[in-house]
């Protein structure tokens, strides 16, 4: 077979294999909601997740958000002075944060620490038999071990999102008020007046829990998805961090063109 | 060749199966009688295993009848299967312990899972069932302090928390020392014996299964190319069997991958 044709044929199975996972993808995510209802009339399944998923990610969510605060309270300052508007960085650090940086960078930083160990632990269990063990004993793997780690990323990541918003302000606070010497009066009032609840907070809150979704859906389909192998599980880690990273800036995109239009 | 009533307890007739265009299994036929440990033997790669998981319903078979109780494995719905497995239990190669929680809560899942009984009933029961294994004084211990065949036993009590009808054993024998092997394989008996259950070992250890099974099937290429009782096995003329039981590097299963004759292979490279 000739070059260019042996490209255009891998090109094309390249394509219909991404369908086809997709198409699997959106399988296994419809038997998730199915088989969801046991992560929540046995609460303690979806809250361990919380914890291992949540809890635990708080240190880099926390000093992440610190440092991604203290940096926007740095570079906001220097630009604003130029045009006489320091008291304003409240205002440039909050809605950064509120809007864009906190359920960004929060989602990213999610995946790369609980995403990736959510497939670590189900490819694992796949490949030692455990899942396949768990069925034998006529317990739905999907519903005890899947649904409870979905839902426990689904409900954690907005809630690091808004602590790693949190910290940020804290932390361009620390930076502009503190260090900066920006009166603290303009620094919160500016803020208040112009970061509106409904507008700023709650579109940042609808794009974590989105970001959550995906994050969550990714790192268990991958997991359950992966080949049985040590190579098989490594591959599906690094294609979670990659997928959920893509995901969530294409997400991003999508929902700041459909929230924000320049209106405001 | 001993003869099997008709009410066996798994009856697999004229079973197919294929994993897309590999077909693994090419019509076989057998039954496990109530009360009988059945071995199901044959070389790496033909379909062993793939028989235990359509008995299981984790497969469906392409064609045949796959039956356990009476009733068509093939034809269950997801509900009517879990009702049907919580009556099994299976053993599995590696044991496939849960690696996160201590040996007293593997054996104490299926308790939990599938029944509502208070947690000291549940807690006499599990260390009853570790009883039986020789296990109980490692209930604490997490599964990866455990060795080969003490991991065994665990997923073997595991397996029987619910007082199974049917229990089946993939490999149980595999990677074992001789010391372990013969206590899985006595623990096999016994606890069959006890439970009033019937059992399905898929192995390859012919010596020590030979020693605890009512009944063996060799199965090769996708078919059973023979079956009997130990006697009949060790006594078998067939040049499977045979090949088999004496671990012969060569006979019906060529020790040579199948290429052109030695001379062609060697001269005819040579001459080109």
């Amino acid at each position: 077979m000739s070059g260019p044709l042996v490209v255009v044929r891998r090109l094309g199975a390249m394509v219909t294999d991404g369908i086809w996972r997709l198409g699997f993808a959106a399988r296994f995510f419809g038997l998730m909601l199915l088989y969801s209802g046991q992560s929540f009339t046995r609460l303690h399944l979806t809250i361990r997740e919380i914890y291992f998923g949540g809890v635990l990610s708080l240190l880099i969510i926390v000093v992440s958000g610190l440092f991604v605060g203290m940096v926007l309270g740095l570079q906001g300052y220097e630009t604003l002075q130029r045009f006489g508007s320091g008291d304003a960085l409240g205002v440039l650090v909050a809605l950064s944060l509120t809007r864009e940086l906190g359920p960004v960078v929060a989602g990213l930083l999610f995946a790369s620490r609980a995403g990736s160990a959510v497939t670590a632990e189900i490819g694992l269990m796949k490949a030692t038999e455990q899942l396949r063990a768990m069925d034998m004993m006529a317990v739905n793997p999907i519903a005890r071990v899947v649904a409870p780690r979905f839902w426990g990323g689904v409900i954690s990541m907005p809630l690091l999102a808004a602590i790693f918003t949190a910290m940020g302000v804290f932390g361009g606070w620390l930076i502009g008020v503190v260090f900066i010497g920006v009166d603290e009066g303009a620094f919160w009032s500016q803020m208040q007046n112009a970061v509106d609840f409904r507008y700023d907070v709650m579109n940042g809150v609808i794009k974590s829990v989105v970001f959550g979704v995906a994050v969550s859906l990714i790192a268990v389909f991958e997991g359950y998805d992966c080949t049985p192998t040590a190579e098989g599980v490594s591959r599906a880690i690094t294609r979670t961090v990659v997928s959920s990273a893509l995901a969530i800036l294409a997400l991003d995109f999508v929902l700041t063109s459909f929230m924000f239009r320049g209106t405001s | 060749m001993a003869t099997l009533p008709d009410n066996p307890l798994v009856r697999l007739q004229d079973v197919r199966f294929a994993y897309g265009e590999r077909e693994i299994l090419r019509g076989v036929n057998l039954q496990v009688r109530r009360g009988q440990v059945v071995a199901i033997m044959g070389g790496s790669g033909c379909g062993k295993t793939t028989l235990l998981r359509l008995i299981g319903g984790q497969l469906r078979a392409r064609s045949g009848l796959v039956e356990v109780g009476g009733r068509d494995v093939s034809r269950m719905g997801r509900s009517e299967l879990y009702a049907l497995r919580r009556r099994m239990g299976m053993l599995f190669q590696f044991g496939a312990l849960f690696t996160d929680v201590s040996v007293f809560d593997n054996v104490a899942f299926p308790l939990r899972e599938h029944t509502q009984l208070p947690p000291e009933l549940i807690r006499d029961l599990v260390l009853m069932k570790l009883n039986a294994v020789g296990l109980r004084g490692a209930d604490r211990l997490d599964p990866a302090e455990l060795s080969g065949g003490m991991a065994r036993r665990v997923s073997l009590a595991r397996a029987v928390a619910l007082d199974p009808m049917l229990v089946m054993y993939d490999e149980p024998f595999a990677g074992l020392d001789p010391i372990s092997l013969g206590v899985i394989g006595q623990l096999i008996r016994r606890l069959n014996d006890a439970l009033g259950a019937s059992s399905i070992l898929v192995t390859h250890d012919v010596h020590e299964s030979l020693e605890i099974v009512d009944y063996v099937y060799f199965v090769s290429d996708g078919r059973i190319v023979a079956e009997g009782t130990p006697e009949d096995i060790r006594s078998s003329r067939d040049p499977f069997v045979h090949q088999f039981v004496n671990a012969e590097a060569d006979g019906p299963v060529p020790f040579h991958y199948p290429a052109p004759p030695i001379a062609e292979g060697f001269l005819g490279r040579n001459a080109t």
